[in-house]
């Protein structure tokens, strides 16, 4: 009985360690992550103001503004998203529900995965060389869009996958049985149920996409700039233009890199501050397609 | 095309996210020396700048690029026209590589044009107007007691070398005439242009350097630490030093290995080029094709113009009176080409630069 009763203490307590180291792993996590966005705070809250949101660069730190780079930071994002989500979802659709599987289907995979592990500079000099040298694109907004579009394209593609993958068989078949085609079922069931897993996917890449500086440094991207891209919205007909896609553009972590970078303080301060609003911006974009997702999810009844 | 991004910048910025991300506050902040206020800059020619337009393209080097943003943010303000200028970062080798395409209106650079680039230039039909700016100048200082009065290069390197790391520590180990006192040095952070730059003079490679002393991005700190330390030796801009010759003692600096100096750390010796090797000049080079349109006319002119405001803002040595106004007439009468014969020579006063014919 003794014994019996030893070998449970036992359990427990090690049950209890467990509990206590997995909760200090997840502390880990959320520390590190406080203690950024408070040293962040503590070091360019102050700085940030509407002064600081609508000034361009400057050699005075108490001058300068982060405008064009912030601009410049939501302008990519939405090129960046309209390109790899369409194209992601669509070669994830192909690959989890058209393709057979045969040599061609696996080294598509292959190769998509390999692509997830590509660094990000890679992708900066393939740019570089080909969009920017060979197809003279120039060193502008539409670039930069589709350079990281590309970057974060595999981080759709599977997440895509996975969110139809989990879509019981038995909806498949329900509606096959009722004589849907295949393109009725992706349309109707697939894509609707598996909005909310893409969703996720797409903002883990977006996370990734906005933090980029390696590839856009490499492209060329400028760091002063004095005059914002056009917007892409006029009161006259037809109402939007894509004059924008040709601007040149500056972003925020280029604009963050070079003030840590000065010899005077001041321009750390403003470093911090860039920093705040460039989580601010990310945590933003974020919220907003978690409020999508949870949209799309209330409306799903298995 | 794999020449074109600069590597050690890359890990820059991977250094730099680490350190805004890590950094456990910031250093302390103080307010720079007097700043010479950009809204002083006067326009040159009054004719109608506001309907000026286009863009103006200019890259390279990131120590001229303190100088050429103060530039283009005075213009934009000066001018209040619609000029779109942008000015990148991507090194003075990545910034001539664009410019010798004929990509850009204007290069940055902390040298002269190289053979390389001169050739690759005149392939691509590229001519260039070559303006020298400014003198960018290290000095090297000690506590107001000390007895030194000047340093030489291999000292210099003897201390600062990667292998000096945790062995020279006392002053009597680079040069056994020197007291038996602990070696307390300041410097520049890695990060700046200005420890690029003292460790490629003295160490002979860039960014190559012990790493066990007081760095600092705010050079005022240095001020602060070689002035209230008895022992200390440490390098800072010429422009700073200037600001706080009451405070630090800049030594003479004897350049062994070409048996020059000791030469004393003073503006006329910087602007003849004798202070060596710490002075090196910066330039920027105008695309002649460039030149011809109005936007870029104006802005040069304007550059040239208040060239001292802007350098002075970024803590170089800028050049006197005269020679800007020569520089002025190398502008206008768009005299095409370089003086230096794709070399870097190091000793060439501003006036023997701008005598040299353009070629």
């Amino acid at each position: 009985m003794i014994d019996i009763q030893r070998l449970i203490n036992r359990r427990k307590r090690q049950d209890l360690f467990f509990n206590f180291l997995g909760i200090a792993c997840t502390l880990v996590g959320i520390i590190t992550l406080l203690a950024l966005m408070g040293d962040l705070a503590y070091s360019g809250l102050t700085r940030i103001d509407w002064q600081f949101l609508t000034s361009y660069p400057s050699s005075s730190a108490e001058k300068a503004g982060v405008l064009p780079a912030l601009v410049g930071s939501l302008l990519l994002m939405f090129i960046t998203v309209s390109l790899a989500v369409p194209l992601g979802v669509a070669a994830g659709v192909y690959l989890e529900e058209y393709s057979r599987k045969n040599w061609l289907t696996t080294v598509i995979e292959i190769n998509i995965a390999n692509l997830a592990g590509v660094p990000s500079i890679i992708y900066g000099l393939m740019a570089l060389s080909l969009l920017v040298y060979q197809f003279h694109l120039g060193r502008t907004l539409v670039v930069g869009g589709i350079t990281l579009a590309l970057l974060i394209l595999p981080i759709v593609i599977v997440s895509t996958r996975e969110a139809l993958r989990a879509i019981p068989n038995g909806i498949r078949e329900a509606a096959y049985a009722l004589g849907a085609t295949r393109w009725q079922v992706i349309k109707d069931h697939l894509l609707p149920y598996s909005a909310g897993g893409i969703a996720t996917g797409t903002i883990i890449a977006m996370s990734r996409a906005i933090g980029e500086t390696a590839p856009l440094i490499t492209i060329g991207v400028p760091l002063f700039i004095s005059v914002l891209p056009d917007s892409p919205f006029q009161s006259t007909a037809p109402f939007v233009n894509f004059d924008w896609l040709t601007a040149k553009f500056t972003v925020l972590p280029i604009q963050m890199f070079n003030w840590v970078s000065r010899p005077d303080p001041a321009f750390h301060r403003n470093a911090a501050a860039a920093g705040l609003v460039l989580i601010t911006l990310t945590l933003s974009l974020n919220a907003v397609a978690i409020v999508i997702r949870y949209r799309l999810r209330k409306k799903i009844k298995w | 095309m794999f020449s074109r991004p600069d590597f050690s910048r890359l890990t820059q910025i991977a250094l730099a996210t680490v350190i805004t991300v890590v950094a456990p506050g910031l250093p302390a902040r103080s307010a720079p020396p007097a700043k010479s206020d950009s809204s002083k800059a006067q326009i040159v020619s009054g004719d109608n700048l506001k309907s000026l337009k286009g863009a103006i393209e200019i890259d390279g080097s990131s120590t001229v690029y303190l100088v050429s943003e103060a530039a283009a943010e005075a213009f934009k303000d000066a001018t209040k026209s619609g000029v779109n200028i942008t000015v990148g970062i991507a090194g003075t080798g990545g910034g001539f590589n664009r410019f010798c395409k004929g990509e850009l209106d204007i290069a940055d650079a902390s040298r002269p044009i190289s053979k390389k680039e001169i050739d690759a230039a005149k392939a691509n039909k590229v001519e260039y107007i070559e303006l020298p700016i400014a003198f960018d100048a290290i000095t090297v200082a000690v506590h107001k007691s000390n007895k030194l009065n000047s340093i030489k290069v291999s000292e210099l390197k003897k201390m600062w070398e990667p292998a000096a790391q945790g062995k020279i520590t006392k002053w009597n180990q680079v040069n056994p005439a020197w007291p038996n006192e602990k070696l307390k040095l300041f410097g520049a952070g890695t990060d700046s242009g200005t420890f690029d730059y003292f460790t490629e003079a003295i160490n002979g490679k860039s960014k190559s350097s012990r790493t066990d002393y007081s760095p600092s991005e705010d050079d005022n700190t240095i001020v602060q630490g070689v002035s209230g330390t008895k022992t200390a030796l440490g390098f800072l801009p010429f422009g700073y030093y200037e600001q706080n010759k009451d405070k630090i003692k800049g030594l003479a600096i004897e350049w062994d290995e070409k048996k020059t100096g000791p030469v004393e750390p003073t503006m006329a010796n910087v602007l003849a080029a004798k202070y060596n090797p710490l002075t090196r000049p910066l330039f920027i080079y105008v695309n002649r094709k460039s030149a011809d349109r109005p936007e870029v006319k104006a802005f040069v002119e304007f550059y040239i113009k208040n060239a001292a405001i802007f350098v002075s803002k970024a803590h170089y040595a800028a050049l006197p009176e005269t020679a800007y106004g020569r520089i002025m007439e190398r502008f206008t009468k768009l005299q095409i080409g370089t003086g230096y014969n794709g070399q870097s020579e190091i000793g060439m006063a501003i006036d023997e630069i701008l005598n040299r014919e353009p070629k």
